[in-house]
Formats: structure tokens, C-alpha cells, sequence
């Protein structure tokens, strides 16, 4: 039918290489969850301040990071900063590009979540004289992320899928990467890609189930 | 940046490359549709075990980036020797990506139809198809209909990628105008621009479609 030799044994040999990688899209990943929860949870509480201008930065950053494309967000942060004299090296634009687009649908989330806790929550804590930053972080803030847990895994994989985008502003040390150096030296593209898209599959459902007993052995109550 | 060598012609060229982002975006959604409601209907009448096989290969599309299944869609495509275009190509694994998520959507659609009332459909005589038909699918499209206005949302910014297979969309068209003009700012903002406009409203109708629809309405 196809006179076509796979040649496997030339992908599984650069198989170090890629796991090498795939530790880099972990990192990246992880980094950009961190940095996307932080912004998300400033978001959030921009969004509750009540004032007229930290509202609109949240919505602006909201709406924007879920209608544009994530690939456009990290060609801007790639492309686009250089007017200003800002040259990011591709993985700190992967970075900001991904961690842009998590804070944007993570803000989102939170918004839910709060929706699910009781405004008496909150004012139980000013009774007992708390200050209203007091009882947003002690009271609602952890209420909040327990809400939104599962929500954010969702992402935290979205993320780990992101990662493979930095391959188009030159990134070449994570898996996506690698993978397509080694597929420009070899043109043995079905090959590479085929494992590289094993190991991203590997990873997804790995993080998917670790969160899974995470949220068990924390939240069973 | 006031001052920019952007002609009428450029914006014409970002146009057609919205066209381009659009068509695939259409194609995509219309054939992921049509196989997610198939794949979502069979999944659910098989039940979770018998249909795990079909879980499983739809949660491949869903697990692993998109562009790695562009990648390794293009270069199957020229293995089998199946003569595709890059349209085709990035057509055809849209499609399946679509469907993937499509049939998620469906499922949940489906199983969110109370079984009393199928059954009492069913007791008054009604075959299978008509129950799916006049029961089912109206109330299920009500459930699904402002995920599915999401997803399709979703497609249409994922379909930025399919720039890697060579094919000049919006993302691409810009990139080019980026390269000649060199006015990185101007061109992709004008790009995001353009995105943010097809995706907003569509985005808000969508909500107001999902609070107008709420089951407790």
C-alpha cells in the first residue's frame, strides 16, 4: 500500500532527549500555573475592589486572553514587546504568553467559584473584626480555591498542551522543540512526533490523575 | 506608530487571511459536529464500558497538543500518499479535534435529559429515533447549545496554528506583513483586533444564552 519503513528505532534512541524536554514543558507549564494563579487571584480581587479602573484592567485582561488566540498572546509577547525595546528570549516569551492566557481563563474560574461561597462567610469574618483584606484571604480565598480545583487541573493541562506553541517563536528545549530539531535533522517527522505525542499524552493524563488524589486526600470532607 | 507604512492593500491581505481562519474554522466545526454528535450518541448508548475503546481514542485528540496532531497528520497524510493539501490536512484534523470535544459536549447533552422523561416518551409508543429526535434533541441542545458556542469559539483560535502546515490565515498574514513592514505592535494588535471582534460578541451571546437557559429558568 505505502512504501514507507518506519523507523522507530531512531525516535526511541533520542527518547532521553525528548524526556529531557518533556521535564522543560513540565517546568514551563508549572511556572506559568504559578505566575497565572497569582495574577488571577490579583485579578479577582481587582474585580471586587469595586473601583471603576482595576475593574476595567481585570475585564480588558479577561476578555482579551480568552478571545484571542494563545498563540497570539505569545507572538505578542515575542514580536510585539520588541517596539518598546523588550526582547524576550523564546522561553520567557512562552512564559508570559502562557501565563497571560491562564490568569485570563483562571480569573474566570475564580469568579465562579466565588459565586459558590455565601456572602455571610465574608461578613462573618468582619463580625468577628477582621479587616475585609483579612477576610477575603483567610475566610473566602481558600474556599475559593477549593471551588475552583478541578477548573484549574483543567487548565494546568491546557497548559501543558500550550507549552508545544513555543516550538513557533523558536523555543527549541522543550519537547515540542526538540522534537522538531530532531525531525529537521532526520525527516523522520511521523516518528518523533508520534512519541513526542505519546509522552504529551503520558503527561496530560499523569497530572490529570495526580490532581485527582490531591483533591481526594485533601478535600474529602 | 501613527505614521505607519500599512496600506489598504495590507488590510486586504489580513482580510483574506481572516477568510482563511474562517473557512478552516467552518469546515472544521461543521464536520466535527456532524461525527461528535454521531461519536457522543454511540457513547452513550454503548454505556462507559463498551464504548471505552472509543472513550479512550477521543480523549488522544483532547490530550495531545494540537499541533503535534497537525504535525503527524500532515506527514501520515504524505506516507499513505493521500495527496492532501495543507487545507485538507489541517481540515481533516480539525475536524477530528473538534469532534473529540464535540462529543463531550453531546454526551453531556444527552445524559442530562431526565430518563423518566424518555421513558415516558417510550411508553406512549414512540420508537427509539423519535424519542432522539422529538425528546431528546431539543432538550439536549438546550444544555449543550452555549457549550457548544464555546467550543466552536475555541476552534476558531485554535485554527491559528494550522500556520505551521503552510496555510496563510489571519496569525500567518500578519506574521508576513510583520516581516516586510517591521512593525511588529501596529500589525499584531490590528491581528488581535480582528480576533477579539469575531470571537466577543459571539463569546457574549453565548453567556446570554447560558443564563437565559439555565435549567431553572
Amino acid at each position: 500500500m505505502f512504501n514507507y519503513t518506519f523507523h522507530w528505532n531512531q525516535a526511541l534512541r533520542a527518547l532521553p532527549q525528548m524526556l529531557d524536554g518533556a521535564v522543560v514543558t513540565l517546568q514551563v507549564a508549572v511556572l506559568s500555573m504559578v505566575i497565572g494563579v497569582a495574577c488571577a487571584i490579583a485579578l479577582t480581587v481587582f474585580r471586587l475592589s469595586g473601583s471603576r479602573i482595576l475593574g476595567g484592567i481585570a475585564t480588558t485582561w479577561v476578555e482579551v486572553a480568552r478571545n484571542t488566540p494563545a498563540l497570539f498572546q505569545i507572538y505578542m509577547a515575542h514580536f510585539g514587546l520588541g517596539n518598546f525595546g523588550i526582547h524576550l528570549s523564546p522561553y520567557t516569551a512562552l512564559l508570559v504568553g502562557i501565563a497571560f492566557n491562564n490568569a485570563g481563563y483562571l480569573a474566570e474560574n475564580f469568579r465562579g467559584a466565588l459565586k459558590a461561597i455565601p456572602d455571610t462567610q465574608a461578613r462573618a469574618g468582619r463580625s468577628l473584626g477582621m479587616t475585609s483584606l483579612q477576610a477575603f484571604r483567610l475566610i473566602v480565598l481558600p474556599q475559593m480555591l477549593r471551588v475552583a480545583f478541578l477548573p484549574a487541573t483543567n487548565q494546568m493541562v491546557w497548559a501543558i498542551l500550550m507549552t508545544s506553541l513555543g516550538v513557533t517563536v523558536g523555543m527549541n528545549t522543550d519537547l515540542a522543540g526538540i522534537t522538531q530539531e530532531l525531525n529537521a535533522r532526520s525527516f523522520r517527522t511521523f516518528e518523533f512526533f508520534a512519541l513526542a505525542a505519546v509522552i504529551y499524552y503520558l503527561i496530560a493524563k499523569a497530572v490529570t490523575l495526580a490532581a485527582r488524589a490531591f483533591a481526594w486526600r485533601m478535600f474529602r470532607y | 506608530m501613527f505614521n505607519t507604512a500599512l496600506t489598504w492593500n495590507d488590510l486586504a491581505f489580513l482580510a483574506q487571511g481572516a477568510g482563511m481562519t474562517l473557512a478552516v474554522t467552518a469546515v472544521a466545526v461543521t464536520a466535527g459536529t456532524l461525527l461528535g454528535i454521531l461519536f457522543g450518541v454511540i457513547r452513550f448508548q454503548l454505556g462507559p464500558y463498551w464504548a471505552a475503546p472509543l472513550t479512550l481514542l477521543l480523549d488522544v485528540f483532547r490530550s495531545v497538543p494540537l499541533l503535534i496532531q497537525l504535525v503527524l497528520g500532515s506527514a501520515f497524510q504524505s506516507i499513505v500518499k493521500l495527496g492532501w493539501g495543507a487545507f485538507t490536512t489541517s481540515g481533516v484534523v480539525l475536524s477530528l479535534y473538534t469532534a473529540a470535544f464535540c462529543a463531550e459536549i453531546v454526551r453531556g447533552g444527552i445524559s442530562s435529559v431526565p430518563v423518566t422523561t424518555r421513558r415516558a416518551a417510550r411508553s406512549l409508543g414512540m420508537t427509539w429515533w423519535q424519542d432522539m429526535r422529538y425528546i431528546v434533541a431539543p432538550l439536549a441542545t438546550r444544555v449543550s447549545l452555549p457549550s457548544w458556542i464555546g467550543l466552536t469559539l475555541g476552534v476558531m483560535k485554535d485554527s491559528a496554528l494550522v500556520l505551521w502546515l503552510g496555510l496563510v490565515e489571519l496569525l500567518r498574514a500578519s506574521q508576513i506583513l510583520v516581516t516586510r513592514l517591521q512593525e511588529p505592535l501596529f500589525i499584531l494588535l490590528i491581528c488581535g483586533a480582528i480576533y477579539f471582534l469575531l470571537s466577543f460578541p459571539v463569546a457574549r451571546f453565548g453567556g446570554y444564552l447560558e443564563k437565559r437557559w439555565s435549567p431553572n429558568d
